[in-house]
C-alpha cells in the first residue's frame, strides 16, 4: 500500500493550487481594506484587486464586459440567485421553468421550492448516455416559459450537454437560458455569448473553497430580484462585503486555468485511456456511465456488476473516490442522476466515481488502476451475484 | 463511512465465504435482500446428525456492514443448536461490530438469512 493518499474526487472538490493562495495571502493581513471603501488608499487597493479578478473570470468564459461577473459565496448560492431571480423577476412574463434530471441538487430544488410560489418547473429527461433530451426540450418550451437552466457538465458523470442547441432554442422563443458551469469552467472553453446566466464555483477550479460568480448578461440587460437585501454591492444584486481574498483567489485561479486548459485537457486524456484501458482490459462486466465521446476526461463513472460500491471504497481506504451507491449516503436511495439515465439499480450501487486532475499523476492513476482490479476480484469472489 | 475495527477485520479477513451443496438435505439455504436495493446476503447452514450447526457459508453483495454482518453471524452459529441459532438477534450484531444506526439494516437482514436458512433446512426434513 501507498503510504500516502490518493486523492480522485476532483468533482466534489479540488485543492486550492499554492500559486493561487500565494496572490491571496497578502489580502487578509496586509492589504485588508473594505473593496467598497473608496475614499482612501487601502480601500481603493482591494477594490483594485476584486476588479482584476473580475478581470479574470471575465476573460475566461469570454465575457466582454467584467460588470456581468456577480461574486457570490459559491455555485450553489449563484444556482439559487439565477433561477429565484430571475423567477421573481419575470413572473409577470410567464410561470415555467424548464430544468434537467440530472442537474445539481441546488438546482432541483431552488425549482421545486418555487413550485410553492406558483411556478410550473417541467424536468427533461435524459437519455441513457447521460445528455438531455432536446425533443423534450423542444415540447416542453412555451410562450409561458422565462427559464431553461440546464447545466453544462454533469457532476456525476461527466457528460457535455448540447448547450448550443439549447441556446437556440432558448433565442428563438426569447428565454433566458441558465447554465451552471461549475464543473465545466477551466475544464473546457465555455463561451458566454450562448447564454444569458451562467454559475462559477472557485473550489472546483483550484481556487478557494467559500467564493463562486455568477455572470449576468448585460447587454442586452437580463434582470434580477436579489436573494437578500443589503448595501447594493454588486450592482444591487448582491448586498455584502466581498472577501478580497476569496475574489483574488478565484480570478488567480481562471488566470491559471486559461493558460494551463488545453494542456492539461490533453494530459487528463491520457491519463483517462490509460486507466480505462487496464480496467477493461482486466474485468469483464464493467460499464462507463454516460456518453464515451461527450464528456470531459476527468470524471469517470463505473459500475461493476456484482459488487456494491461502498463495498469497493473500503478495500481502498488509501484512495479517495465517491459512490452512486445508497450505501455511501444517508437516504439509503442511489444515485438520482444514475437513475435518470436508466442506469439498472444495482448497477447504479456499483458505481464509483473516480475524478482525476492537476495534481494527478500517472504513477497514482497507475496504482489506483491496479488496486481497483484486486478489490473488485476479491468482492466478486465473495458475491452472490457473480 | 468509519466503521469499527471489528468491521474492518471481517471485512478484510472475512471467514466462512462460499457455499455448500445446495442438493445436500443436511444444508439448508436462504437468499435475502434484493440487488435493486444494493444487499443480498446468501447464506448456507449444514446440519449435523446431533442437530448442531457443523458449518456456515455466506456470499454476500453489499457495503461493508452487509460483508462483516454475514461474516460475523456465519462465525457465531458454528457449532449451535437450531434454537440457539435463532436466539442471535440483529441488535446483538449491530452492538458487536458497533454499526451506525443507518447500517442496522445490513444486521438485520443477517438475521434474516440465518433463520431463512434454519427455515429451508426443516422444511427440508419435512419439520
Amino acid at each position: 500500500m501507498l503510504s500516502k493518499t490518493i486523492y480522485m474526487d476532483y468533482q466534489a472538490t479540488t485543492p486550492c493550487d499554492k500559486r493561487v493562495l500565494n496572490e491571496m495571502i497578502p489580502y487578509f493581513c496586509e492589504k485588508f481594506g473594505n473593496p467598497h471603501s473608496s475614499s482612501h488608499r487601502m480601500g481603493t487597493e482591494a477594490a483594485k484587486a476584486v476588479e482584476r479578478a473580475r478581470k479574470q473570470i471575465a476573460e475566461l468564459i469570454h465575457a466582454d464586459d467584467e460588470k456581468s461577473i456577480i461574486f457570490t459565496s459559491g455555485a450553489t448560492e449563484s444556482n439559487n440567485l439565477a433561477i429565484q431571480g430571475i423567477a421573481r423577476f419575470y413572473k409577470e412574463k410567464g410561470n415555467r421553468i424548464i430544468t434537467s434530471a440530472i442537474e445539481h441538487k441546488c438546482v432541483l430544488e431552488a425549482c421545486n421550492y418555487l413550485k410553492n410560489e406558483g411556478f410550473d418547473v417541467v424536468i427533461l429527461p435524459v437519455k441513457s448516455n447521460g445528455i438531455v433530451d432536446i425533443d423534450a426540450l423542444k415540447e416542453a418550451i412555451n410562450d409561458k416559459t422565462i427559464l431553461v437552466s440546464v447545466m453544462t457538465v454533469n457532476n456525476e458523470i461527466g457528460t457535455i450537454q448540447p448547450i448550443d442547441e439549447i441556446s437556440r432554442m432558448c433565442r428563438e422563443h426569447g428565454v433566458l437560458f441558465h447554465t451552471d458551469a461549475a464543473q465545466a469552467v477551466g475544464k473546457i472553453d465555455v463561451d458566454v455569448s450562448k447564454v444569458d446566466l451562467m454559475s462559477i464555483s472557485g473550489h472546483k477550479i483550484y481556487g478557494p473553497k467559500g467564493i463562486g460568480a455568477l455572470y449576468v448578461r448585460t447587454k442586452p440587460r437580463v434582470r434580477l430580484t436579489p436573494l437578500f437585501q443589503g448595501g447594493g454591492q454588486e450592482r444591487g444584486l448582491r448586498s455584502g462585503t466581498l472577501a478580497t481574498p476569496l475574489c483574488v483567489g478565484i480570478g488567480t485561479a481562471c488566470a491559471i486555468a486559461q493558460k494551463e486548459m488545453a494542456e492539461e485537457r490533453l494530459r487528463l486524456l491520457k491519463l483517462k485511456d490509460y486507466f480505462l484501458n487496464k480496467i477493461f482490459d482486466n474485468l469483464p462486466k464493467v460499464y462507463l456511465n454516460g456518453d464515451r465521446e461527450q464528456r470531459i476526461p476527468g470524471c469517470i463513472n463505473l459500475s461493476f456488476d456484482g459488487i456494491e460500491g461502498e463495498g469497493i471504497m473500503l478495500g481502498m481506504p488509501e484512495i479517495c473516490v465517491s459512490s452512486g451507491s445508497a450505501c455511501t449516503s444517508a437516504s439509503l436511495e442511489p444515485s438520482y442522476v444514475l437513475k435518470a439515465i436508466s442506469v439498472r439499480e444495482d448497477l447504479a450501487h456499483s458505481s464509483l466515481r473516480i475524478g482525476f486532475g492537476r495534481f494527478t499523476t500517472q504513477e497514482e492513476v497507475e496504482y489506483a488502476a491496479s488496486k481497483i482490479i484486486e478489490v473488485v476480484n476479491r468482492l466478486r469472489e465473495m458475491s452472490p451475484l457473480w | 463511512m468509519e466503521y469499527s475495527k471489528k468491521v474492518m477485520d471481517l471485512y478484510s479477513n472475512p471467514k466462512n465465504v462460499g457455499s455448500l451443496n445446495e442438493e445436500d438435505e443436511n444444508v439448508g439455504t436462504s437468499v435475502v435482500g434484493a440487488p435493486s436495493c444494493g444487499d443480498v446476503i446468501k447464506l448456507q447452514i449444514r446440519v449435523d446428525d446431533d442437530g448442531k450447526i457443523a458449518e456456515a457459508k455466506f456470499k454476500t453483495f453489499g457495503c461493508g456492514a452487509a460483508i462483516a454482518s454475514s461474516a460475523l453471524i456465519t462465525d457465531w452459529v458454528q457449532g449451535k443448536s437450531l434454537d440457539e441459532a435463532k436466539k442471535i438477534k440483529n441488535k446483538d450484531v449491530a452492538e458487536y461490530l458497533s454499526l451506525p444506526p443507518v447500517k442496522a439494516h445490513c444486521s438485520v437482514l443477517a438475521e434474516e438469512a440465518i433463520n431463512k436458512a434454519i427455515e429451508n433446512y426443516l422444511s427440508k426434513k419435512g419439520k
